[in-house]
């Protein structure tokens, strides 16, 4: 699933890849893409993920993974990077989630009681970025489905998500509600349904497989 | 004429912090966090503090001892997913935790350090971090109308510095560290690297030293400034 989100990314964008499974994009990216990968802690021309022991203890991604700067990065401070969010200059970002409702609706934040991270840059990055994927399980770990009718949990942003990853499926949010564009490999039309908690329309013909 | 020379030790500087104390805290993860600074707080044991930082690191390190030490009351961040620690202590309602987007609490920052009352901005608007902030129409779009942060102190960490408290950051350990820079009424820096004044590239520096009160050189930064493996 996570090589099948970077093929979503294309030449000349400015993308940034959010915490937890979006970050692995990185490693699925061509060798010689142009591409600008920005992190929201402070940096435009994210390089590949370094080991321990290449790491620089004062270069790091907004998820804490240890990274390089492509020649011609710029480190900027974090008014700077979400100043490039907020006005527009991202093409694209990658968002993890815990719930995605028909209607494009993210909830990644906050679980009320449990577990509550916090928003870091996720809010602007999921309202401002021009094109909003999700990359996530198709369910959470006991099972339950992460795309819903409506989500349950606060909201991080209203109606952005256009295209979720999961390791299930390619499904897009429409103004008709969930669509199926792919499958995984050896997953059938009814697992996925039956693994989602909303409506899913199936297209005429064959489903393609990644 | 000289510039004039503000260099401290780190317990003077943290000295001028008391118990009650407001305190903007650099860095993002270990990138730019002044564990020096936060150690010697720690050790001076000022009480009843309100933190304003992006994260509040992870547990065992920087802003986590200020926490198991019981000197935080408030934290305004905009992640913790790093420090269950934290978490815990907002579940069991022993700190009280604020979350604030986080270009927004950077821009917040900004603005208090630029010396306005604060901005509006359409981020948020119909989810819960909204919630209770005052609406401004403008042009008949809705906005949210985002207070300015200022604080009593600032804890910095450079990567260079001068006596009179020109600051260059590295990398992304830049971060909050230039904005909180700006927006604290007593602002305390620890570098390792503290050069003669005139000796930084005037081109080059990223925050001037007006904005600067104490200069603390270190010797060697903290060992919790290092690679964390995980």
């Amino acid at each position: 699933m996570v090589a099948r989100a970077a093929r979503a990314i294309e030449p000349g964008m400015l993308v940034n890849l959010g915490i937890g499974l979006p970050t692995r994009v990185v490693n699925f990216l061509p060798t010689g893409m142009e591409v600008g990968l920005h992190t929201e802690n402070g940096l435009v021309g994210v390089g590949p993920t370094m080991d321990y022991d290449h790491a620089d203890c004062d270069l790091i991604d907004a998820g804490g993974a240890y990274i390089s700067a492509l020649p011609g990065g710029a480190f900027i401070d974090s008014a700077m990077s979400f100043a490039i969010v907020r006005s527009g200059r991202l093409d694209l970002t990658m968002l993890g989630a815990f719930e995605v409702a028909q209607n494009g609706d993210l909830a990644n934040w906050k679980i009320p009681g449990k577990f509550s991270p916090g928003v870091g840059g996720g809010i602007e990055l999921a309202q401002k970025a021009a094109h909003v994927m999700v990359l996530t399980t198709h369910t959470d770990r006991k099972g339950n489905p992460k795309l819903l009718e409506r989500c349950t949990l606060p909201l991080t942003a209203i109606g952005s998500v256009e295209r979720i990853f999961t390791d299930m499926a390619v499904v897009d949010v429409t103004p008709q509600g969930f669509v199926l564009r792919e499958l995984a490999e050896g997953i059938s039309v009814a697992e996925v349904k039956s693994a989602t908690g909303a409506p899913l329309m199936i297209p005429d013909g064959d489903i393609p497989t990644f | 004429m000289r510039l004039p020379q503000k260099n401290r030790t780190i317990e003077e500087a943290v000295a001028h912090i008391g118990d009650g104390a407001s305190i903007m805290v650099g860095g993002f993860g270990v990138p730019g966090t002044p564990f020096n600074l936060i150690a010697e707080l720690v050790r001076q044991g000022q009480k009843n503090l309100t933190i304003i930082k992006n994260d509040a690191n992870e547990a065992g390190m920087g802003i986590d001892h200020l926490l198991a030490n019981g000197q935080v009351r408030k934290l305004i961040v905009t992640h913790l997913g790093l420090n269950a620690h934290a978490i815990e202590l907002m579940n069991r309602g022993v700190i009280e935790v604020e979350f604030c987007a986080q270009g927004i609490l950077a821009e917040r920052i900004r603005a208090g350090g630029a010396g306005l009352a604060g901005f509006i901005s359409d981020i948020g608007i119909g989810t819960e971090l909204a919630e209770g902030k005052q609406m401004v129409t403008v042009d008949g779009s809705d906005y949210v109308l985002e207070t300015a942060l200022r604080t009593d102190a600032a804890l910095i960490h450079a990567e260079r510095c001068d006596g009179f408290g020109n600051l260059c950051f590295a990398k992304t350990a830049r971060n909050f560290n230039p904005l909180m820079a700006m927006a604290a009424d007593c602002v305390i820096v620890q570098s390792r690297n503290c050069l003669p004044i005139g000796d930084i590239d005037p081109d080059s520096i990223h925050t001037p030293g007006p904005f600067v009160d104490h200069v603390v050189a270190l010797d060697q930064l903290h060992k919790e400034y290092a690679i964390v493996r995980r």
